[in-house]
């Protein structure tokens, strides 16, 4: 098996994924809009809405596996970036409320009105203004993933240690963001939520148009992944995972690279964060909760780490489970079931669905391979996969 | 007036006569009353003063007869104390006007200042001392007189500086030795005292100046005493939780998320214990910890060695996924223990000898923290005793040093594993029993201690059991001692900045562990 024919299967694989993602982001909310409702083919907004919040899980695995499943940095605290691209989200939206607050006040969103601020806190100026709010979503996970990595990174701070500050790094955040006079709502968020670029939130046609912008956002987020993974720069990231060290000898500036992918990592994740709030209406601080980020860690274990479609499947279908099995009467097993995905994934299944998969068909058509380089008194090439 | 003096009985001591006058209805009569009878030294004086302020004190105008009502509806002759069956209708409560009632409080102060409880009367000597009334310096010195004890004596004379402080025709020197017993007092009150008495003689103001001074500079002394003993405490919840994973972080090197769980689990062994107990031995529940401790490690240690034999075993060398793994079992117990105990608090008892709390100087200390603080320390004692100068603590520190090595040596590497992480979640069992005194039994308690366990034992420096030590209590001291500056949230927020900081200053924690152990 050549590595031409390696990337081409490859290939196969991230265009029929492309292709999906694609067709349900145009056939889910054209079904939604133009069938009457009722009828058999016709998905009903609350599913829009349940799949959205999916696909943005989706963009958030995407965003864990470039660093976990290319550089080998775990980190536990990317729910942190996404819920600050949550937030930076929310006060865009907060500040598109206006008048139609429950205390009426035309700058002052109502808990601040509540908690008796007598002016809007400096670092929500500017958040009425959309371009401003977008650019912020970038702009403050990644910021904040800079600075957090440049100090990790320099002082190489690396395995579970840097998993255990980024850890701690989120939990700090939960306890800042529970804080009333923090400004951002304290306990219960930002949420009550009316308008997005003047068109209702809650209404269907711009639950439909958020779904295939997340839909969008899941493909554009893949093919930059692709594009960095695929590059020489995929190539070090590669070589930085699997023998650090050795690449530092060989004069790679690794901690610049790990710094790169990292910042580019939490930007995604903001921007998965930024999707999710106005299809689920609320950004609170509970989404800062460590658990919370090594859920999606095992997201991306459960689709195989290294794979990124696995990434994106496993966030889905992890998340599908959690839906259907919290729902019904199954409720109270929920956490054992989960609990027991961890364990087993990692014990069982540790290259995930599609690593298993990968795996699976490589060595059956190697052993085709063998047998017709047998024939013809070849060599076989080593498995790339691990 | 006359004529009713003259339908007064006979028979009539002074004593009778004043208790007599409540029931003229008229309020200097009253008052005299109340004066007479709060110095009459009679028994029955304090039912009937208090009466007199619940409104519980009848008077019939007819027969110039005095009742008082208990608060149980039974009455008696306020004249001699012998009950009587009813009330007369004509008789009607005796009443009061403001002047009339600081008369009341003021008898009421004087008459508990003589009470024969020992407490009472130190209660009594404390209100007026914070009240400093001019008319309770009669009572106080009559008290003093008296007075035997001599906590209450000191309370007593204390209270008679601060009225004299207060009082406007007090000599100079009375004020200066008021002053100074103030100053020897030396607590917050005593503080507020000086600082709020207003004008006064020069050199009054000098001296209680000089002691405003030196009362608050012992009192910074003392909040940092006491600072220091929170942060101790603190400390010492924080090195129990963290202990064990002091050793299978630490020692062996695995990421135990649910190391939590096992704290969690010897908290409930507590429980049922304590549940058995109070069922079956009631007698024996101020033994209850001793039971539990030995129960909840044994509890604890054998389910921590299912989960080395059944789990991470197959994940040595992989901590990432053994992170990942263990994070899922810490949901599953989690689960477990709510679906076996419920999701809400279950109640540990603190035995006799654990509850309640002494004077030290200014600060107060708790049994139940103390005991904490030295039995985590005689844990942590054991726990090096046992790494020393044990055949299984040899073999342990062989099989972390140079696991090859160990093994070719003939020990059973993989038996010291198991054990090893036994000891490890054991000792978080025993953490629970001593944490379920101080913190709410609930599946979610384990959760509350991990984050800070693994910051203890990353910041003291991973591998090495005196680190974990000075760990905790830097770590308890320092968010003790930021916490009257920033509040306690954000004393929390400030920590952990902190240690992510110092992480990237030193890696590997205070006493980082050099050589190959650290490419290991």
């Amino acid at each position: 098996m050549t590595p031409h024919m390696l990337t081409r299967s490859l290939d196969r694989g991230a265009t029929m994924f492309l292709a999906i993602v694609a067709a349900c982001g145009i056939l889910i909310p054209l079904s939604n809009l133009l069938l009457p409702a009722g009828s058999f083919f016709q998905v009903p907004t609350y599913l829009v809405a349940l799949w959205g919040k999916y696909v943005c899980y989706a963009i958030l695995a995407l965003s864990i596996d470039l660093i976990w499943g290319y550089c080998g940095i775990l980190s536990l605290g990317h729910g942190a970036f996404f819920a600050l691209g949550g937030y930076a989200m929310g006060m865009y939206l907060m500040r598109q409320i206006g008048t139609r607050g429950v205390y009426g006040n035309p700058i002052l969103p109502d808990f601040m009105v509540f908690l008796n601020y007598p002016k809007l806190p400096w670092y929500w100026h500017g958040f009425d203004m959309f371009w401003f709010a977008a650019l912020m979503v970038l702009l403050v996970p990644g910021l904040l993933a800079f600075c957090f990595g440049w100090l990790a990174f320099r002082s190489r701070v690396t395995g579970v240690y840097l998993s255990i500050i980024t850890q701690a790094m989120t939990y700090a955040l939960l306890l800042a963001f529970f804080r009333n006079d923090f400004g951002f709502g304290g306990n219960n968020g930002l949420t009550d939520f009316k308008d997005i670029l003047g068109f209702n939130v809650q209404a269907e046609g711009t639950r439909a148009a958020l779904f295939m912008l997340s839909c969008l956002g899941l493909i554009v987020s893949f093919l930059i992944c692709r594009a960095v993974v695929s590059s020489k720069l995929g190539k070090v990231l590669i070589a930085i995972r699997d023998a650090e060290s050795r690449s530092r000898f060989f004069g790679y500036r690794v901690e610049s690279y790990k710094l790169f992918v990292f910042t580019l990592s939490a930007c995604m994740a903001g921007v998965a964060g930024a999707l999710y709030v106005p299809q689920v209406g609320i950004i609170n601080p509970s989404e800062f909760a460590p658990g919370n980020s090594i859920e999606a860690v095992i997201w991306v274990a459960v689709g195989g780490r290294g794979t990124l479609v696995g990434a994106a499947l496993g966030a889905v279908v992890v998340n599908y489970a959690k839906t259907f099995f919290t729902s019904g009467v199954l409720a109270p097993y929920w956490l054992f079931m989960l609990g027991a995905l961890f364990i087993l994934v990692t014990l069982l299944l540790p290259k995930g669905i599609v690593g298993t998969f990968n795996a699976w068909r490589e060595s059956s058509s190697e052993k085709r391979a063998a047998a017709s380089a047998a024939a013809e008194g070849g060599i076989t090439e080593p498995n790339m996969a691990e | 007036m006359f004529l009713i003096a003259f339908a007064v009985p006979a028979f009539a001591g002074p004593f009778e006569d004043a208790v007599a006058k409540f029931a003229n209805d008229d309020f200097s009569d009253t008052d005299e009353a109340i004066g007479a009878v709060a110095s009459s030294g009679n028994k029955l004086a304090f039912p009937i003063i208090s009466a007199l302020q619940d409104g519980r004190l009848m008077a019939d105008p007819d027969s110039k007869k005095v009742y008082v009502t208990g608060s149980d509806g039974k009455s008696i002759d306020a004249a001699t104390g012998e009950p009587v069956a009813s009330v007369p209708d004509s008789a009607s409560a005796v009443r009061l006007n403001n002047r009339l009632r600081r008369s009341v409080d003021a008898a009421l102060g004087s008459l508990t200042l003589q009470s024969p409880d020992l407490a009472t009367r130190l209660q009594a000597a404390q209100s007026v001392f914070k009240s400093h009334e001019e008319s309770a310096l009669e009572p106080v010195d009559a008290a003093l007189a008296k007075e035997t004890s001599k906590s209450v004596k000191v309370a007593l004379g204390e209270a008679r500086a601060a009225i004299l402080l207060f009082k406007p025709d007090a000599t100079e020197v009375e004020k200066l030795e008021a002053v100074a017993t103030i100053r020897a007092r030396g607590d917050q009150e005593a503080l507020a005292l000086l600082t709020g008495m207003g004008d006064q003689p020069a050199l009054v103001a000098k001296a209680a100046a000089s002691a405003i001074g030196s009362i608050q500079s012992s009192l910074a002394v003392w909040s940092t005493v006491q600072n220091a003993w929170y942060g101790l405490s603190l400390g010492s919840v924080l090195l129990l939780a963290a202990i064990g994973l002091a050793i299978t972080f630490g020692v062996m090197g695995v990421i135990n998320m649910a190391h939590g769980e096992m704290v969690m689990i010897g908290a409930y062994t507590t429980f049922v214990v304590q549940e058995v107990i109070r069922t079956r031995y009631p007698g024996l529940f101020d033994y209850s910890l001793l039971i539990a401790v030995p129960l909840a490690f044994l509890v604890a240690g054998a389910i921590g060695v299912v989960i080395e034999r059944g789990i991470i075993r197959f994940l040595y060398g992989r901590p990432l996924e053994t992170l990942l793994a263990t994070w899922g079992l810490s949901l599953v117990l989690q689960q477990e223990v709510r679906t076996m105990f419920g999701p809400t608090n279950r109640e540990v008892g603190n035995p006799s000898w654990m509850s309640g709390a002494f004077e030290l100087g200014q600060i107060t200390i708790t049994y139940n923290r103390l005991w904490i603080l030295c039995f985590t320390l005689a844990v942590f004692a054991i726990l090096l005793a046992m790494l020393r100068y044990t055949a299984l603590g040899l073999e342990m520190r062989a099989v972390t040093q140079n696991r090859r090595m160990a093994a070719s040596m003939g020990i059973a590497t993989s038996r010291v594993d198991a054990l090893t992480f036994g000891l490890g979640s054991g000792i978080a069992g025993i953490a629970g029993v001593a944490l379920s005194q101080i913190d709410n039994v609930s599946p979610n308690l384990g959760q509350s201690y991990i984050i800070d366990s693994f910051m203890v034992v990353v910041f003291g420096g991973v591998g090495n059991l005196w680190g974990t030590l000075v760990g905790a209590f830097t770590l308890g001291i320092a968010n003790k001692f930021l916490e009257p500056v920033a509040g306690a949230v954000l004393g929390k927020i400030a920590i952990l900045v902190l240690i992510i900081l110092f992480i990237q200053k030193r890696p590997r924690g205070l006493f980082a562990l050099k050589g190959r152990a650290v490419e290991a």
